[in-house]
């Protein structure tokens, strides 16, 4: 058994590729260990801007032997047959053995193939892990044609310390490498893992991505303290910067109170995103501090003073340009840049953004009497108001500062709370993880925004189709399930669509069902998500024959309604008594289906008078009650109590499946007690219909 | 925070100019002197375009100005400017130690590789009215960008075989961070009392009233209709030299159009792709003339 070692030594490979390139690395090579027959006990890959690394332990030190017997063509057969046969085997005739069968003699050929040395397989591949290196964009350099993420310049591989015989395209593997660019001696021969990594540290390196995020992470808190701030902790970021250096060293640097004046999302925008800085905090306020984190590759030679002079002057130039644009945009009123939405293209089809406000405000006015505490003229104002940070020059600068711009400005022109905060979250909720908003004028906003994107695209025919969803309809699809279901809010879908094909001048039917259809689809999407089947969904629609979902959605109209009765149904199955209806319902639907095939429909009222066993009559009884309280329970929109209401039908039909002989002698009653299984399907399907219930 | 604003005395701007090429032409470029017409960036010359084609090897340095008509300020942002200078390097092949020379250019300008902060940060490249693309970095010191890196995958959507690599330093921003200066303008020119300011930044005011109010479209419109039919007569005639400077023409049109606010968005696309086409075909003519000889000293090369 002995270690494998193996780095690839290249120029700065992008941060974000590095734990994707190490994953595969191990992938790759272990898989194709395992292929050629190799064993191995333990691999671990490593990344840092110049290499990637795998460690494989325990390798024996070659492949298994082979022994194989193969059967040839029979002895008469002709000697075409035999040649082929013995190139296919690789043996000569003298190696050959005959042996009498059944049917005739035939040709046996024994092979042995003796193992392969490791060192052989290794090299193999390498060669073919360069090669075939999935990276997400890869380059050639100078003369070669080999492509890499960027310039390779070494490989190194060793086995059980010895540096393995392999070539690729030029690069001969050895056993050394580089440390640190700057810090680092120039080459160094390595023996083994142990060796390789601590040679590294001695020359700058921290090999392990986990030890450099802890020490920037321990580093930042401890810069934190120092100030009497708090670091505003980032794992996206402290991942990234971690990708960025091979000895982490951060220093921390501060900037001008006078910044402060400028919106937080922007500063810590500017620092985060643009410079790749950590930000902190003062603990007592809660607001930003004026010092912020950068993480050098570097232990300068005076303490990294001139860094983080150097560092603190880039910032505040940028700091300088966004207090420019803030004070620029302050200077007129967020109103003022309506006209100028004229000038930005919506979609080509679908006219400008202007056009588009001019939609969302009619649509947030009609909204608003839907939602509970929603001020019309206020949702009509938030809508105009909504996309105006679109050209201011902050929003122009940083794009995804939309809306939390327009909060800030609307304010600084005296709009409500409502109407600001409305404008900052009408883009929201942006996925299934994100924030939905609640208060009521910022609902109206959002539905509307959405709304008329997806009205909107849908009407000129640019759905979504496989993994194209260009213009992402289908989160503006969850968005608005999202927000009617979480602010409970009572409306016909169908009709609101076509209120809001109608503010684009169109009326089409079809596209009203097209939409209701798409709702429906992302629904059964987000139920999934929750661990609830897409028939439970039709079970509560009551949908029997119907498969059309558009038509089913259409006709269902109230979605919050309707998930609310997919919850109760989805909640009451998962119960003794529900998994027990079920049970008993679909023995009913059964029994019924195969005497129906006989003789035609069941149905029809029970005759009491032919009632027999306590048992039937018993269950007769419970289901007139089920069946009116369960009725009573829909109409009040209380689907828990329906589901309450039918799950006393659980022990009757029990006792009545027990006790009761369904096919009995007297014709009579026989097709009273049929009558009876169909008045349980009956009851049963007046709250959801059961037998859309799979499992 | 730390005080910086006493730290003066970096190298003045004409020596940073003459420090790099001194130091480039020691590494076997030839220096050039800039492409005497307006063009965007210094990868437009054809020192660049052209020669980053064919098998041969090729190693320049030059200075090149460059006019970004929108990026105008009327000489009074601290660091946006319609006219600057990018110092451009281009090594063909590019050689296995271009790192190493590159961070030897920055020390000869005085950045001292001990006190400062150089990082890699992926930044591929990509020119949309070149179709051409590459892979790279911007480089960083003390968080600041100075300079551009690339390795050239295609230009004018031709493989580049070899490859080149492109180093671009903006040489005011380099300057402003050498000299510890925020304003463009305060930046010391020669060392002997002229500030860049005194030189470019009247210019900056009269070039920004030009090209954002009293350029003339119908002009503008008419130079570049003209420049691309020009260029297609050029192509034909097979002289892509001449063509290329005709496409280039056509791309400053564009540029002082699209400053003065007459193209939309969606027609921008298509200006864009028609300068594309032209220096595609200039690429292809280029290659063409000389495949004959590339072929004959290059066994082997083919397009």
């Amino acid at each position: 058994m002995a270690d494998l070692l193996i780095e690839f030594f290249s120029e700065e490979i992008p941060a974000r590729m590095q734990k994707k390139a190490s994953d595969d690395l191990q992938a790759m090579i272990t898989k194709a260990l395992k292929e050629a027959g190799l064993t191995f006990e333990a691999a671990a890959a490593y990344a840092t801007p110049r290499r990637l690394a795998l460690s494989v332990t325990g390798i024996p030190a070659s492949t298994p032997d082979i022994s194989e017997e193969r059967r040839g063509p029979s002895t008469s057969a002709p000697e075409k047959a035999l040649e082929g046969f013995m190139r296919g085997a690789g043996v000569t005739r003298d190696q050959l053995e005959e042996r009498e069968e059944k049917k005739g003699t035939f040709f046996y050929a024994k092979i042995e193939k003796p193992g392969r040395a490791a060192t052989a397989v290794i090299s193999e591949v390498l060669e073919a892990t360069v090669r075939n290196f999935p990276w997400p964009k890869s380059q050639r350099w100078g003369r070669g044609s080999l492509r890499w993420v960027r310039p390779l310049h070494s490989i190194l591989c060793i086995f059980g310390g010895e540096t393995v015989a392999a070539t690729v395209d030029g690069f001969t593997a050895g056993n050394t490498t580089r440390g640190h660019r700057f810090m680092g001696a120039d080459e160094f021969a390595v023996s083994d893992f142990a060796d390789y990594k601590t040679k590294l540290a001695e020359h700058k390196v921290m090999l392990n991505t986990a030890d450099r995020m802890a020490l920037i992470e321990a580093e930042c808190k401890s810069l934190s303290a120092a100030k009497g701030v708090e670091w505003i902790e980032d794992r996206g970021l402290l991942a990234e910067v971690a990708g960025l250096v091979e000895w982490p060293v951060p220093l921390m640097g501060g900037f001008d109170d006078a910044f402060m004046a400028v919106p937080e999302e922007v500063l810590i925008l500017t620092m985060k995103k643009d410079q790749k800085y950590f930000v902190t905090r003062d603990p007592k306020t809660g607001k930003l501090a004026p010092y912020f984190i950068t993480v050098s590759n570097i232990e300068a030679s005076d303490g990294g003073a001139i860094v983080a002079a150097g560092n603190e002057r880039v910032l505040t130039a940028r700091l300088a340009d966004a207090k420019f644009f803030w004070e620029q945009d302050l200077k007129g009123k967020l109103e003022d840049n309506l006209p100028k939405l004229a000038d930005i293209v919506f979609h080509k089809e679908l006219g400008m953004v202007s056009d588009r406000v001019e939609r969302m405000k009619k649509l947030s006015r009609h909204l608003a009497q839907f939602i509970p505490g929603c001020d019309a003229d206020e949702a009509e104002r938030a809508a105009e108001l909504a996309k105006a940070d679109l050209v201011s020059n902050m929003v122009n600068e940083f794009a995804s500062l939309q809306g939390s711009m327009g909060r800030y400005y609307a304010k600084a022109q005296g709009e409500s709370d409502a109407v600001a905060d409305a404008i900052r979250d009408h883009y929201a909720p942006a996925g299934p993880s994100d924030a939905c908003p609640s208060a009521p004028v910022s609902v109206a906003v959002a539905l509307a925004e959405k709304l008329d994107t997806l009205v909107g695209f849908f009407g000129i025919d640019q759905k979504p189709t496989g993994s194209k969803d260009p213009f992402a309809l289908r989160r503006a699809g969850l968005g608005i399930i999202r927000l009617i279901v979480e602010n409970k809010i009572r409306m016909n879908i169908g009709d609101v669509f076509e209120m809001a094909l109608g503010t684009y001048g169109w009326d089409d039917h079809k596209v009203v069902l097209d939409l209701c259809e798409f709702v429906g689809t992302r629904l059964i999407h987000s139920l999934r998500d929750q661990g609830i089947e897409y028939y439970v969904l039709y079970a509560a629609l009551n949908a029997g024959e119907e498969t059309d979902l558009g038509q089913l959605i259409y006709s269902a109209r109230d979605l919050y309604l309707l998930t609310e009765k997919i919850h109760a149904l989805s909640s009451f199955l998962e119960t003794d008594d529900g998994a027990n209806l079920l049970a008993g319902y679909k023995r009913a639907a059964n029994i019924l289906k195969i005497e129906e095939k006989k003789d035609g429909p069941h149905g029809g009222a029970v005759d009491a008078g032919l009632l027999a066993l306590a048992e039937e009559k018993t269950l007769a009884a419970a289901l007139a009650t089920a069946k009116a309280d369960a009725t009573a329970a829909l109409e009040a929109e209380e689907f828990e109590k329906a589901m309450a209401a039918l799950s006393i039908l659980r022990a009757p039909i029990d006792a009545f499946f027990e006790k009761v002989i369904v096919n009995a002698d007297e014709a009579d009653v026989r097709k009273n007690r049929l009558a009876l299984l169909s008045e349980i399907r009956a009851a049963v399907n007046t709250v959801a219909d059961f037998g859309l219930i799979e499992g | 925070m730390a005080q910086n604003s006493s730290k003066t005395g970096g190298m003045p701007f004409q020596n940073i100019i003459l420090t790099l090429q001194d130091y480039w032409a020691k590494q076997g470029c030839a220096i050039l002197q800039p492409y005497d017409m307006e063009m965007g960036a210094g990868t437009f010359h054809t020192a660049t375009t052209l020669k980053a084609l064919g098998p041969e090897n090729w190693k320049a340095a030059f200075v090149q100005p460059c006019r970004r008509p929108s990026d105008g300020r009327y000489g009074e942002n601290p660091m946006r400017l319609q006219h600057y200078y990018q110092f451009q390097v281009i090594l063909k092949p590019s050689p296995a130690n271009m790192q190493e020379l590159y961070l030897g250019s920055l020390e000869a300008i005085g950045l001292d590789k001990n006190l400062h902060d150089f990082r890699f940060v992926e930044d591929d490249w990509e020119s949309p009215t070149l179709g051409a693309w590459g892979l790279g970095w911007e480089v960083w010191c003390d968080g600041m960008e100075v300079s551009q890196y690339t390795y050239f995958q295609q230009m004018g959507g031709f493989d580049c075989k070899p490859v080149s690599g492109e180093l671009t330093y903006g040489l005011e921003r380099l300057a402003m961070f050498v000299q510890g200066v925020d304003n463009v303008y305060d930046l010391d020119y020669n060392g002997d009392g002229i500030k860049y300011g005194d030189i470019f930044q009247e210019n900056e005011r009269q070039q920004s009233a030009y090209n954002f109010e009293h350029s003339s479209a119908d002009k503008l419109f008419d130079d570049f209709k003209k420049a691309q039919e020009e260029c297609a007569m050029l192509l034909e005639a097979g002289l892509p030299l001449p063509a290329y400077e005709q496409c280039i023409k056509s791309s400053h049109a564009f540029n002082m159009l699209d400053a003065r606010g007459v193209i939309s968005v969606t027609e921008r696309q298509a200006y864009i792709g028609r300068v594309r086409d032209l220096a595609k075909g200039c690429c292809e003519k280029w290659i063409e003339n000389n495949a004959e000889r590339w072929k004959r000293d290059f066994d082997g090369w083919e397009a």
